[in-house]
């Protein structure tokens, strides 16, 4: 390939995995300080490789670069396969992204098993976006849940029992028929892999059933509506970095993009219209439905899952815009969600709860979070000028052009998003100052504040000047909307 | 048939088959003791004992009666460690009643 | 010319962030003296256009989508330049005015990098040469009004006004990017002049809402822009949020309320007029929806007690009859209208505030009374103010409205008369409530709270900082009429920048009328709206200097009329009661019902039902007793030699 012979993908995974189990084996060596130390270094470490990923990244191939391949189990014809393409360079960037923020911006006393844990997670998603043989790919999207199993488990709410196993029940539940779909398609083809699976002829029944397969696993862990319900309880019972971490984290909806569409076109292109009225659903119903939710977290996951609902509506729209848009909005997404959600934590962690009406007029005491509260719920009802407008925008244009009923329906998204964000802002930011647990709280301190602002600018930078982000995406879609034009019958 | 009669095979069947239904009556209709059983099942493993032998007197073929000598091997094996068993239990419970050793019971 | 855009984002950066830190002093300074230059560029820009001089072009690609790019860029022509004028002369006045106005206030420097910010997105609204950046000013001043109106953060009911200014800007945005994505959809350019080139390939097009049902694509297009419109430009059904954003600070009730932000839905259908005129079924809708609001807002000005708030139902009244001017394709009056009203909306809300400040935020009509004496300079220009704002010549309102009402005369489409009549009558409204507001406040006894502790200070005349903008407000408020009405009007001053399609010829059959100044005043007395105008000066001197109690008489015989007025016709009660709680009480059902009982309930809760229901079937099986087992096998067994022949 002509990228860089230095930059080596399994780098991105295993380092962070082996730092976080070091991390772990030294938690208890001198008060940790050796361990916290390796988990920050690990941290700016992937930050500055995936930076350099990114630099010689060459956006104007479709191809997957930086591939690697070493077989793994010979005799049933799976690799160990890596690379990246236009479709997933974004992704890596922003868990690298997300993980620094996470792993640098923690609380000064966090557990550093939990620390560790995170660092694990982070290379395990490293894994699962760059992965391209089928079992890699379901060992990476299946191992990435224990981590965060075990932090939602050990290290969340009041009710983290419940959550981290509705949360792993779910997503086992789904993965399972991915499961008898990559072994259909073993079947059939003789090869795990995924490039293979692309060009592999399939007839109508067989399409539609492995439709029906992949689509049960990635609705769960995107989340679509109705499967959605593991969410509300796993992110507001998570630990706050945790919780950032998965909620940034489209591989649900990646791999909708890597396996559903191009392995089944022509199923696709019949069952669309069932997707758009399902992606429909999620978007209004979801606003509707977070317009009346007591607690912070479950608000957000709900805005959040919304948003997704949109993104998922950009991928059935079979557009060439609504694709884009659909790409960029989850990267967005990935943005607002983790961004509302450190507010959240940062909230939380001074109040000890997360129900709306312990809050009232924070603006008083914490003129930082405040600003950067509304400035992310801005973003989050799209505002122009933040990401979240760019990736609406042309969503709701793919729409209108597929459909004009369609392009109403997503617009609501307009109103209901800036009815629950601003009804949000406004009980919560607003106000006379509600109780005196408030008026006592601090604002944020440097490193809480550091990482909202990093977050803030980055949105702001995709806003103003999303060219160079959608450049990096353009020739892979391009190449995917092709591709799921042409019949595989 | 006829009395005085060389027993044939048919007989030897018959004999397993009425051993082998004693033996499971033993144990399912037995709700005492539960060295019963274990004796049960030495019937149980004999009957199927005359079954091998008579085969392989009726076919000539040795296999059978090596094969007898196995199931006696696992006869033993099984009545001994049935009996140590039985024997914990004894010194646990005080007594080896089949009825009243359900702690498995769902 | 960047820089006439910039310099206000730049100090709203630098005072937004640092202002804290800063000493008062230097966040006006800076704000000021940016918006000052701007100001100053712009009516140099204003001066080069006037020359001939034009701009359309890209600054750099904010999306290059493979058939299109979208980008940021600027277009420079009269009609955005005369907007930019307004908007960075009522901005600069509006700052200084608030050096006066909020000198007290906490939020000094957080307040100026708001007006400083708003007049950038406003600035960035004008002047886009493509729908993007359009949409970014517009969802920008949206922002930066939400933000204003909801200065003072620890009330509720400023908060609830900005958030609902917020939303109802949204419903209209929602039609905005719908007729903004059609029109991408269909040209795939969101260029303003690509599309206006290329308009008429969508003639004839149609598209589809539902099945079998097909809706002309044009018409659709400008009915979702309107839309956008009204919501921006608050028109019936969706006014409801400008009353209340009177919640903000003053000042930003006369910048964002009255001069200029209300009034982006009229510059963006005038910017819009290639498109809206192939469409006559919108332009008869946009006629009758803004003569609706001419009339219906101003007779609810006449109920207000709150100075603000009868200002207020004013502007939306003069918006209706902008918008009518617009449905008549009478563009340009509609700016020049829009301009106009600028300068003496703005200057009434100044006084207004300058009022206000004197008796300690008192907005109350019925406190006020007498002021006249105390306040001179701000009675004078309030004067000023009123006599233009009615339409009473030689005043600037005058030259702008008359026109429009003579347009309706002379237009043919559907809805013309209905609007001439109500627009008619909405002249004499105007002059009631008008006048009405004037006595009460400035006239008779004084009738205001008089404190005799310590630290008191009876009303007295405003600084400086707020009369020297009322003054520099009156003088355009007496004299842009006359002055501007011909190369604006009749002129070529727009140039191409307004299209006019032949068949809609109000605008022509006006021109042929126009004989000079000289003759315009001559067919003054001529006018129903003239006599109509002083005749509702003198109903408001008899109910309110004359006759006080004669307004009771009337409130007591026509109880539920007034009733109905007093709750502006039961707009905010239908959207509060009905839409709002209708939503909130769906959203809890939605929860309860298909999250809790559907989702949790069935879809999670079941599986764990069965699993749980079977196993406690299932475990009498697990009987504990050897024989029971023990006969399971041999049944087992007896089952496969008999079934299945398996031995």
């Amino acid at each position: 390939m002509n990228a860089a012979s230095w930059m080596n993908l399994s780098l991105l995974i295993w380092f962070p995995i082996i730092t976080g189990i070091a991390t772990y084996l030294l938690r208890h060596v001198a008060n940790g300080v050796i361990s916290r130390s390796v988990a920050n270094i690990a941290a700016t470490f992937m930050l500055f490789a995936v930076a350099c990923l990114l630099y010689s990244f060459d956006t104007t191939i479709a191809a997957m670069q930086f591939s690697q391949r070493i077989p793994w189990i010979p005799s049933f014809g799976i690799e160990y396969t890596l690379g990246v393409d236009g479709l997933s360079v974004l992704f890596i960037a922003f868990n690298a992204l997300i993980t620094f923020l996470v792993i640098v911006t923690r609380k000064p006393n966090a557990n550093n098993a939990y620390i560790a844990a995170l660092l694990v997670t982070s290379g395990l998603i490293y894994g699962a976006f760059t992965a391209l043989d089928g079992v890699l790919f379901y060992v990476f999207f299946e191992t990435m849940l224990i981590p965060i199993y075990l932090t939602i488990g050990i290290w969340g709410g009041v009710n983290r029992k419940y959550a981290a196993t509705k949360f792993f029940l779910f997503t086992l539940f789904g993965s399972l028929f991915m499961l008898l779909a990559l072994f259909y398609l073993y079947g059939v083809s003789g090869s795990f892999s995924i490039k293979d699976w692309h060009i592999l002829p399939l007839n109508i029944d067989a399409q539609i059933l492995l439709f029906i397969g992949f689509l049960l696993a990635f609705a769960v862990k995107t989340p679509m509506w109705p499967l959605h319900s593991w969410a509300p309880d796993a992110y507001s019972e998570g630990p706050t970095g945790a919780i950032v971490l998965l909620s940034s984290t489209k591989i649900g909806a990646y791999a909708f993009l890597r396996l559903l569409l191009p392995i089944a076109p022509d199923a696709v292109n019949q069952l669309a219209p069932w997707m758009i009225i399902l992606s429909l659903i999620a978007v209004i119903y979801f606003g509707i439905i977070a317009l009346t939710q007591s607690d912070l977290k479950r608000l957000i996951t709900y805005s959040s899952v919304a948003h997704m609902g949109m993104v998922t509506l950009g991928f059935f729209l079979l557009g060439d815009v609504a694709l884009k848009g659909a790409v960029i909005l989850m990267l967005s997404n990935a943005l607002a969600a983790a961004a509302l959600f450190l507010c959240a934590g940062a909230l939380s962690d001074r109040m000890g709860s997360c129900r709306i009406i312990d809050y009232q007029g924070i603006v008083n005491v914490m003129p930082w979070l405040a600003t950067l509260f509304v400035f992310f719920a801005m973003a989050n009802v799209a505002l122009p000028g933040t990401s979240g407008f760019v990736g609406e925008l042309l969503v709701i244009f793919g729409a209108v052009e597929y459909h004009l009923g369609v392009g109403l329906l997503t617009a609501t998204v307009l109103v209901i998003g800036a009815a629950y964000t601003l009804w949000l802002v406004k009980r919560v930011v607003f106000g006379a100052i509600g109780n005196s647990q408030i008026a006592a709280m601090k604002d944020l301190n440097h490193r809480e504040r550091f990482g909202m602002v990093v977050l803030a600018v980055v949105m702001l930078v995709m806003g103003i000047y999303p060219q160079p982000f959608l450049a990096l995406i353009d020739v892979s879609v391009t190449d995917l909307l092709a591709h799921l034009a042409r019949t595989k019958l | 048939m006829m009395i005085g009669l060389e027993p044939t095979l048919t007989h030897y069947l018959l004999l397993s088959a009425a051993l082998l239904t004693i033996s499971i009556i033993g144990m399912i209709a037995n709700r005492r003791n539960m060295l019963t059983i274990l004796m049960a099942i030495e019937l149980l493993l004999l009957s199927s004992n005359i079954n091998f032998i008579a085969f392989s007197a009726f076919l000539g073929d040795m296999n059978g009666q090596v094969m007898t000598m196995f199931v006696l091997a696992t006869a033993a094996a099984e009545s001994a460690i049935g009996l140590a068993l039985l024997i914990v239990v004894f010194r646990r419970r005080g007594e080896i009643t089949v009825e009243t050793i359900n702690i498995l019971k769902g | 010319m960047l820089l006439i855009i910039l310099l206000p984002l730049i100090a709203a950066i630098i005072v937004g962030f640092w202002g804290r830190r800063l000493p008062r002093g230097a966040s006006h300074l800076i704000c000021c003296s940016a918006v000052g230059i701007s100001m100053v560029l712009s009516f140099y820009l204003l001066w080069r256009v006037n020359q001939g001089y034009r701009f359309d072009d890209d600054i750099y690609t904010w999306l290059d989508l493979g058939f299109t790019r979208l980008t940021i860029g600027f277009l420079i022509d009269p009609l955005s330049v005369l907007m930019m004028a307004i908007v960075t002369f009522i901005s600069f006045l509006v700052h200084v005015y608030t050096i006066g106005y909020m000198k007290d206030d906490k939020g000094y420097a957080r307040f100026f990098a708001y007006i400083s910010f708003f007049t950038f997105a406003m600035l960035m609204l004008v002047s886009a040469n493509n729908f993007l950046q359009m949409f970014f000013g517009w969802e920008g001043v949206g922002l930066a009004s939400y933000l204003l109106i909801g200065f003072w953060y620890t009330r509720e009911s400023a908060i609830k006004a900005g958030m609902k200014a917020f939303l109802m800007n949204r419903v209209g945005d929602f039609g905005f990017i719908i007729g903004i994505s059609l029109l991408f959809a269909t040209l795939k350019t969101a260029n303003f002049s690509e599309i206006f080139v290329r308009i008429d390939e969508l003639q004839g097009l149609t598209v589809s809402l539902f099945p079998d049902y097909e809706l002309p694509l044009i018409t659709t297009i400008c009915v979702a822009l309107f839309f956008g419109a009204m919501g921006k430009s608050a028109q019936m059904p969706l006014h409801v949020w400008l009353p209340d954003s009177m919640e903000g600070p003053t000042p930003i009730s006369a910048l964002i309320h009255a001069a200029t932000m209300v009034t982006a839905g009229i510059f963006m259908v005038a910017r819009m007029s290639p498109v809206f005129e192939w469409s006559d079924t919108v332009l008869s809708l946009i006629i009758i929806i803004g003569a609706t609001t001419a009339v219906f807002m101003a007779i609810l000005g006449l109920v207000q007690n709150d100075i603000k708030r009868v200002i207020a139902y004013s502007t939306l009244s003069q918006l209706g009859y902008m918008t009518v001017a617009l449905g008549v394709s009478a563009y340009s009056i509609a700016l020049f209208h829009l301009m106009t009203h600028a300068f003496f909306k703005a200057l009434l809300f100044l006084a207004a505030g300058s009022v206000i400040i004197a008796l300690h935020h008192q907005q109350d009509l019925r406190k006020m009374g007498g002021l006249r004496r105390i306040m001179p300079i701000t009675y004078i220009t309030t004067l000023i103010g009123a006599w233009a704002l009615i339409g009473l010549p030689p005043f600037a309102g005058f030259f702008s409205k008359e026109p429009i009402i003579e347009a309706t005369k002379y237009s043919t489409l559907t809805g013309h008369h209905y609007a001439y009549i109500a627009l008619t009558i909405g002249v004499f409204l105007t002059a009631c409530y008008t006048f009405r507001m004037i006595f009460l406040a400035f006239h008779g006894q004084p009738r205001f709270d008089v404190h005799h502790d310590r630290g008191y200070q009876a009303p007295k005349e405003s600084p400086l900082a707020v009369t020297v903008p009322l003054i520099l407000l009156a003088i355009p408020s007496i004299f842009a009429g006359f002055l501007f009405i011909k190369p604006m009007l009749f002129g070529n001053f727009f140039d191409r920048s307004l299209v006019v399609a032949s068949e809609h010829h109000a605008m022509v059959d006006l021109t042929e009328n126009w004989h000079g100044i000289g003759a315009y005043f001559l067919h003054i007395p001529s006018t129903p709206a003239f006599w109509l105008a002083l005749l509702g000066v003198v109903v408001a001197w008899f109910f309110t200097l004359r006759q006080p109690q004669a307004s009771a008489v009337l409130i007591r015989t026509f109880t539920p009329l007034y009733k109905f007025l007093i709750n502006h016709f039961y707009f905010d009660a239908f959207y509060e009661k009905i839409i709002a709680r209708g939503t909130v009480a769906f959203s809890r059902m939605s929860t309860l019902v298909v999250e809790t009982m559907g989702i949790e309930g069935f879809l999670v809760e079941m599986p764990i039902k069965i699993v749980r229901w079977s196993a406690s079937l299932l475990r009498h099986l697990q009987t504990g007793y050897l024989y029971h087992y023990a006969l399971a096998m041999v049944l087992g067994l007896l089952l496969l030699i008999t079934r299945w022949g398996m031995i």
